[in-house]
């Protein structure tokens, strides 16, 4: 049960982050905080939309549906659910691979590094983590 | 598990109000509108290829153009391999901020900025590669900076150039010699001093230098 609470805190905080980003993108924030990196160089650059669609858009919904999963995991009748921990595993797999994609783009396509994505990354990477430890977890106790 | 759904609303209405605040809050000083107006320098523009090309080409733009745009990323590479680099041509660049774009006079100050510090190329590079900038209507301030970082500008310069807006004399007095030589829009092409009426495609460039060396052997 803790795994699936630290997929859904993280994946809260991924939303806010997301959301942040995607604001940004959309113009309703006028200047993004970022300290030193190179935020609005990825962020306007043109691998920050994927099919027309804003990556953070991506990631807004990406984290919007862990969170859901992850809450859904938390019901009693649902707690022990392997099918949630499988959803939860493909879910968190899909965002990781698309983390790389993305870190690799701005490490050897921009040269730039975005402290929003980069903190994105990071926890979507720990999601991915917990993801795979709460589905062994579960294959283990399976009946 | 009460505590646990306690930090969730508690993170979430933190995090919502940051954003919420964030929308709120109007950006930084917006670097748009007229800038002041100082005497010109007799600067003629960045000019790339050779001093003794035999032909001079001279073009009209405005970094925040989208049709400039796409000419600079897409025409631009093939005329500076065919025609520049092989010594036909030479390239003179000349600022014309369209009055209908917000941010085209600060991204000019940008570039004559960096042409200070020797890189007009790199950043007129920059603000024509990643031309997003000019979709968003945000302030792009930190943005240029960070094209400025990145293009190996010194940055204190660079911000000590961009603050006093030292080179708005050269813009303005580029705007009226295009007004003067008839330019209406951007981007607009003089070939050897004569304005230039085809398509601004590099195949159409390169047929009229070609016909042009022709006739001046």
């Amino acid at each position: 049960m803790i795994r699936r609470q630290a997929i859904v805190l993280l994946a809260l905080v991924g939303l806010l982050v997301a959301t942040y980003l995607w604001l940004y993108k959309i113009g309703v924030l006028g200047e993004l905080r970022c300290g030193t990196g190179s935020c609005e160089y990825v962020q306007t650059s043109r691998y920050a939309a994927l099919l027309g669609v804003p990556v953070a858009l991506y990631g807004v919904v990406g984290y919007a549906t862990l969170l859901g999963l992850g809450l859904a995991g938390l019901q009693p009748a649902l707690a022990l659910d392997r099918r949630v921990s499988v959803l939860l595993a493909a879910l968190a797999t899909v965002g990781f691979g698309f983390t790389l994609y993305l870190t690799a783009i701005e490490l050897f396509v921009l040269h730039a590094m975005c402290r929003w994505c980069v903190a994105s990354a990071v926890i979507m990477t720990a999601t991915w983590v917990l993801s795979l430890a709460d589905l062994r977890r579960r294959a283990s106790h399976a009946p | 598990m009460k505590g646990f759904y306690l930090l969730l609303v508690g993170v979430a209405v933190i995090g919502g109000g940051v954003l919420w605040y964030g929308s709120q809050r109007t950006s930084a000083s917006a670097p748009s509108g007229p800038v002041p107006v100082a005497a010109a320098d007799g600067f003629r523009g960045y000019t790339v290829g050779s001093d003794s090309a035999p032909i001079e080409i001279t073009e009209y733009s405005d970094f925040e153009c989208p049709f400039c745009a796409s000419f600079a990323t897409v025409q631009m590479p093939v005329i500076r391999e065919q025609l520049i680099a092989t010594g036909k041509v030479r390239w003179r660049y000349r600022d014309f901020p369209l009055p209908t774009h917000a941010y085209s006079r600060y991204a000019a100050l940008a570039a004559q900025c960096a042409g200070e510090q020797g890189k007009f190329w790199a950043m007129h590079d920059q603000l024509f590669t990643n031309h997003q900038w000019a979709q968003t209507g945000k302030n792009p301030r930190g943005l240029f900076r960070d094209f400025a970082r990145g293009i190996g500008l010194d940055l204190d310069k660079y911000d000590a150039c961009m603050d006093s807006q030292r080179y708005a004399g050269r813009i303005q007095a580029s705007v009226q010699e295009g007004e003067a030589r008839g330019v209406k829009g951007t981007p607009s092409f003089y070939v050897k001093g004569r304005p230039y009426q085809g398509r601004s495609a590099s195949d159409d460039f390169k047929a009229l230098v070609d016909s042009l060396t022709k006739k001046h052997k």
